[in-house]
C-alpha cells in the first residue's frame, strides 16, 4: 500500500511541477528565454493569499482569485518593464541576467514586508481526506484538488491554443516571429499574453505547493522553480504535453528517491537522471529534433 | 617596450590593472582605510575574480552557457581541503603544501570538468546550461552526505552518519556530511590569491591568442564552418571546458583556505553561486577579462558599501543589476547613447575648431 501512496504523492508534487513548467515551457517557446524570476512570481502568488486570508479575512476561493490577477499583472508588468526593451538584444544572456534581477528583486521586496522567518500557510482546500482500502490508504483533499487542477489547466491550455485566435497566434509567434507579423499578428501582445497566463498558472502552483508543504519564506519558489524548469527541459521545452509528462515523471522520482533510497540525496537523484535522459535524447522527451541545415 | 602587438599591449594593460589594484588595496589596508569586514572580504573576492575569468572562458571564449561553476569551484574546495588537512602534520611547510592542495584542487575539477565535458558538451544552449546546473546540484548533494574518517587501519568512508564509519579509538573524521571540514589550516592570504589570478589570466589570455584559442573562438562563432575546415569540435571544446572547471577548482582551494570550517550550503556551492558568477562575467562584458574582473570587485563590494542602507541594499543591488542590464543591452539605450555621444564629439570638435 505504501507504494500506491508514494505514487499518489509523487504525481501530486508532480503536477505542482507540471502547471510551473507550463510557465516556463511557454514563456520559453514564444520569447526563447528563461524567465528565471518564474518561481518567485509562485512565492509571491502565496504570499497574496495568505495576507488576503489571514489579514483581510477574505474567504479562500477569493483569496485564490485575488492571487491569481495579481500575479497576472505583476507577470505582464514585469515582462514590458525589464524583458521587452532587451528581447532583440545582441546576446541572449543579457535578457536572463535581467531576469535573474528580477528574481532577486521579488525575494527582496518579499524579505522587506514579511520578514524572514517562516510562515505558515494554512490549506486553502476545503475537501476531506479520502479513506481507501479500510484505512491503509489515505489521499488528502490537498493531492486530490493539486491533481484534479493541474488536469482542468492542462485540458483548458491546450483548447485554449488549438482552438482560439489568441492561442493560434501564439503557436504562429513561437514558430517564426517576423512572419507572425507580416500576418498582422500582435507579437508584443502576444508575448505579453503569454507571461500573463504563466504567471497566473504560478500563482495557482503557489497555493497548491503551499497548501500541500505548509511553510512559507521569501524563498520557497526558488527551489520548486528550478526543479519545474527541470521537468520543462526534461519533457521538452517548448512543447505543453512535455511539461505535463515531465513534471509527473521529475514528481514521482522525487518522492520514490526519498522514500526508497535516501531522503538527502533525493535532489541529486532528480538531476542525475535528468543528465542521463538528457545525454540519451538531447532534446528531451518530447522535444522535436531540428536538423541543422548548413 | 619597442615592438609589441596590439594585443600584447592589450594584455599587459590586463596584468598591470590587477597590480595597480593590489597595491591600492595594500597602501589603503596599511594605512588602516579598510574595515575589518572589508578585509575580510579580499581573499573571497580574489576567488570570485578567478571564478569569473574562469566562467568567461566557457561563456565567452567558448560560447556556451554554463550554470554550473560552482560545483567545480565545490570539488577544488573539498578535495584540497581533505588533502590539507590530511597532511597538516605531514608536511609542516605551509607553501608546499599549498602549492599541492592548488595543484590536487585543480586537477580534480579538471578531471571533472572533462567527465561533465565528454557526455554533455553535445548538448546546445540551454540544455546544456541545465545540465551543467544540475551537476552543480549533484556535487553539492553528494558532498553534504559524505562521511570520510581516518584511523590506523586507513580511510573509511560512508554516506550515513559519522558513527557508521566504525573508527577505531584515535581516528578523526575529517570529512563530516552537512558539517563539512572543520580545521583547514587558513594558508590563503590576498598576496597569495593575486599571484593565482595574475597566472589564471596568464592562461586564459594566452590561451585565447593561442592556436587552440583561435579554433575554440571559430567554434563559438560558426560551429559547421569550423568543422568544414578541419577544426576538431570535441577535442577543443573539452579543452576550453576543462581548464576553465580546473581554475574554478583553483578558486575553490582559495575559498576552502581561509575557512575555518567548510560546508557546502546553497549559498556558497549551490545554483545561487553559479548564477552569481554568470552575472558578474555577463555584466563586465562576455569575452572581456578586464571586464569581468572589474564587475567582481564592483558587485562584490556594492553590498558591503550599501551596508548601511541594511534592509534596503540587496533590494537596491536587485534594482541596479536591472537598470545596469537594460542600459547596457537594451537597443533603444545603445541608440540613444551613440546618439549622445556622437552629439558631444560634435561639440567637442566645434569648440576645439573656435579655439583654432
Amino acid at each position: 500500500m505504501s507504494f500506491i501512496s508514494y505514487l499518489i504523492n509523487g504525481i501530486s508534487l508532480g503536477s505542482v511541477y507540471a502547471i510551473i513548467a507550463l510557465g516556463y515551457t511557454m514563456v520559453y517557446g514564444i520569447a526563447k528565454m528563461l524567465n528565471f524570476a518564474h518561481g518567485d512570481v509562485i512565492m509571491i502568488g502565496a504570499y497574496v493569499v495568505m495576507t488576503a486570508i489571514a489579514g483581510a479575512g477574505l474567504s479562500p476561493l477569493l483569496a485564490v482569485l485575488l492571487a491569481i490577477i495579481f500575479c497576472t499583472i505583476l507577470g505582464v508588468v514585469i515582462e514590458s518593464v525589464a524583458y521587452r526593451p532587451l528581447l532583440n538584444a545582441a546576446s541572449s544572456l543579457a535578457v536572463l541576467i535581467t531576469a535573474i534581477g528580477v528574481s532577486y528583486l521579488l525575494q527582496n521586496l518579499a524579505l522587506l514586508i514579511f520578514g524572514a522567518n517562516t510562515k505558515s500557510f494554512s490549506s486553502v482546500v476545503p475537501a476531506p481526506a479520502l479513506v481507501l482500502a479500510g484505512g491503509n490508504l489515505t489521499i488528502s483533499g490537498e493531492t486530490m484538488v493539486t491533481i484534479a487542477s493541474c488536469i482542468v489547466i492542462m485540458v483548458g491550455l491546450t483548447l485554449f491554443i488549438k482552438k482560439s485566435k489568441a492561442g493560434q497566434a501564439m503557436l504562429a509567434v513561437s514558430e517564426d516571429k517576423g512572419a507572425a507579423q507580416l500576418m498582422g499578428v500582435n507579437v508584443n501582445g502576444t508575448i505579453a499574453l503569454t507571461f500573463a497566463i504563466g504567471s497566473a498558472l504560478a500563482a495557482v502552483a503557489g497555493v497548491l505547493l503551499c497548501s500541500a508543504y505548509p511553510s512559507l519564506t521569501p524563498y520557497t519558489g526558488a527551489m520548486p522553480g528550478i526543479k519545474a524548469f527541470v521537468a520543462a527541459v526534461f519533457g521538452g521545452i517548448g512543447s505543453i504535453p512535455g511539461a505535463l509528462i515531465g513534471g509527473i515523471l521529475l514528481g514521482v522520482i522525487e518522492i520514490f528517491g526519498k522514500a526508497y533510497i535516501s531522503s538527502q540525496m533525493a535532489d541529486a537523484i532528480v538531476f542525475g537522471v535528468l543528465i542521463i535522459v538528457l545525454i540519451v535524447k538531447p532534446t528531451g522527451i518530447l522535444g522535436k529534433n531540428i536538423q541543422e541545415k548548413v | 617596450m619597442k615592438k609589441m602587438s596590439k594585443t600584447t599591449k592589450n594584455n599587459m594593460v590586463t596584468y598591470l590593472m590587477v597590480i595597480v589594484i593590489f597595491i591600492v588595496v595594500q597602501l589603503l589596508v596599511s594605512t588602516g582605510n579598510v574595515s575589518s569586514l572589508l578585509q575580510g572580504l579580499l581573499v573571497p573576492l580574489c576567488a570570485y575574480i578567478i571564478l569569473a575569468v574562469s566562467l568567461n572562458l566557457t561563456v565567452g571564449i567558448l560560447g556556451e552557457l554554463s550554470l554550473g561553476h560552482a560545483g567545480f569551484m565545490c570539488v577544488g574546495a573539498f578535495t584540497s581541503a581533505f588533502f590539507s588537512k590530511c597532511m597538516v602534520e605531514t608536511i609542516p611547510v605551509t607553501g608546499l603544501r599549498y602549492f599541492l592542495a592548488l595543484l590536487i584542487g585543480a586537477a580534480a575539477a579538471g578531471i571533472c570538468g572533462i567527465l561533465i565535458g565528454i557526455p554533455v558538451l553535445r548538448l546546445k544552449g540551454d540544455y546544456l546550461a541545465i545540465v551543467t546546473l544540475a551537476f552543480g546540484e549533484i556535487i553539492k548533494n553528494i558532498v553534504n552526505v559524505l562521511f570520510i574518517g581516518r584511523d590506523e587501519n586507513g580511510f573509511h568512508f560512508s554516506t550515513k552518519d559519522s558513527l557508521s564509519l566504525g573508527l577505531e579509538d584515535g581516528g578523526k573524521v575529517i570529512v563530516n556530511g552537512p558539517q563539512g571540514i572543520t580545521g583547514t589550516p587558513k594558508d590563503s592570504t590576498f598576496v597569495i590569491g593575486v599571484i593565482l589570478i595574475l597566472i589564471t589570466l596568464f592562461i586564459v589570455l594566452n590561451l585565447m591568442h593561442s592556436r587552440s584559442g583561435r579554433a575554440i573562438m571559430a567554434i563559438r562563432d560558426n560551429r559547421i564552418a569550423a568543422e568544414s575546415v578541419g577544426i576538431n569540435i570535441t577535442k577543443y571544446k573539452l579543452m576550453a571546458f576543462s581548464i576553465s572547471a580546473a581554475l574554478a577548482g583553483v578558486a575553490g582551494v582559495i575559498y576552502a583556505h581561509n575557512l575555518a570550517t567548510l560546508t557546502a550550503q546553497p549559498k556558497n556551492f549551490g545554483y545561487n553561486m553559479s548564477i552569481m558568477i554568470l552575472v558578474f562575467v555577463v555584466l563586465g562584458g562576455i569575452g572581456n577579462m578586464r571586464g569581468s574582473i572589474l564587475a567582481a570587485i564592483i558587485l562584490t563590494l556594492l553590498p558591503e558599501l550599501l551596508r548601511a542602507l541594511s534592509d534596503y541594499r540587496m533590494l537596491i543591488y536587485a534594482v541596479v543589476l536591472i537598470v545596469m542590464m537594460l542600459f547596457n543591452w537594451s537597443p533603444k539605450a545603445i541608440e540613444w547613447r551613440e546618439k549622445y555621444s556622437a552629439k558631444f564629439r560634435r561639440k567637442k570638435n566645434n569648440s576645439a575648431k573656435e579655439a583654432a
